[in-house]
């Protein structure tokens, strides 16, 4: 369905109050209002959130998967990032 | 006596409930995406829940033995106290969501003023019903402004649905001879606050207040209900008894 009239929109989800929306999955709608209608009916049948929001899926920009060397294989080179690289001294205990 | 009308009552919204919800069944496998695949199963299947209750009630005040299946299945057309509105053809999506629509705009005030009833089993459906409605309200009335506001072709079968359904509507404000029943009057007056606003959005014509159909409450039905039932109550019918 790629009809120009009926837009993708992304659908994100808190699941109870003091959590952060999490993204749930996508819905075509004709405009934002729709799409909170549509994402109430396919994503909160089950009691699954307490808020909805959406955003037109072609307002994220998203990372080139082409570039994925470039962008995140340095990060693999660098366990010292990691608070696991570093042993704990006895002295300071349980933390 | 009292509990004779009381039944009656009851059963009509029941029927109401039952029918209008068994044709938005129909749009399974049929509607025009996904998203709204789901949305009318979905408030069919509220509908259903709510005519299962009401069923269950009407049997109580009976006392015939009957429960939510013989009252739902063992009754032909002339006995089912339905809306003429709701019985109408599913049509095109326009006339869907019309239907939903101008049924949905009477529910939603008139559970919430039942919730408030002093008939504690319709207050405690209707507790369940209104909140269900106020959303049946919103989804179809959206819809209504999109297609009425949207192409040339959506605006015109937006309002021919309108033109064609609107001598059901009257029905729904005809009194009914038991106590628990909300004002008509006042019902009228949100019906008509509500329709005007969204027909005003979605820039479609208000039909002039005319001659309305009549009868579904007395048994007197358009020849669609007759081809619903054989449908709902095939099963029933050709296998009495069928559990499973």
């Amino acid at each position: 369905m790629t009809d120009p009239m009926i837009p993708l929109w992304e659908v994100f989800i808190r699941a109870r109050a003091g959590l952060a929306h999490r993204h749930v999955g996508s819905v075509h709608a004709a405009d934002s209002e729709m799409a909170l209608t549509a994402a109430r009916d396919v994503y909160t049948r089950r009691g699954e959130g307490v808020s909805i929001w959406v955003v037109p899926s072609a307002a994220i920009t998203a990372s080139d998967p082409g570039d994925e060397a470039d962008l995140f294989e340095p990060a693999e080179a660098k366990p010292y990032r990691h608070p696991t690289f570093y042993a704990v001294p006895k002295e300071v205990g349980d933390m | 006596m009292a509990d004779d009308r009381l039944f009656d009552y009851v059963l009509g919204l029941a029927d109401d409930a039952l029918v209008l919800g068994h044709r938005l069944s129909e749009w399974c496998g049929h509607a025009p995406l996904l998203e709204e695949e789901l949305a009318l199963a979905n408030i069919g299947l509220d509908l259903l829940g709510i005519a299962r209750r009401l069923y269950g009630y009407a049997g109580d005040l009976e006392r015939k033995g009957r429960d939510e299946d013989a009252l739902a299945y063992l009754r032909d057309a002339p006995q089912y106290r339905n809306l003429l509105l709701v019985e109408q053809p599913n049509g095109d999506f326009a006339q869907t969501i019309v239907r939903q629509f101008f049924y949905s705009a009477h529910a939603a005030p008139f559970w919430r003023a039942m919730a408030g009833s002093s008939d504690s089993t319709l207050a405690g459906i209707a507790a369940e019903a209104r909140h269900e409605a106020a959303y049946h309200l919103r989804h179809a009335g959206d819809w209504l402004v999109r297609l009425g506001d949207g192409t040339a072709e959506s605006r015109h079968r937006a309002q021919t649905a309108v033109d064609a359904l609107w001598p059901y509507t009257g029905e729904m404000f005809e009194a009914a001879e038991v106590a628990v029943t909300p004002d008509p009057a006042m019902l009228r007056g949100q019906w008509n606050e509500t329709v005007a606003a969204v027909l005003a959005e979605a820039t479609l014509t208000r039909p002039a207040d005319g001659w309305m159909q009549s009868g579904g409450r007395r048994g007197r039905h358009s020849e669609h209900l007759g081809y619903l039932l054989a449908e709902l109550q095939f099963l029933q019918r050709a296998y009495p008894g069928a559990r499973w």
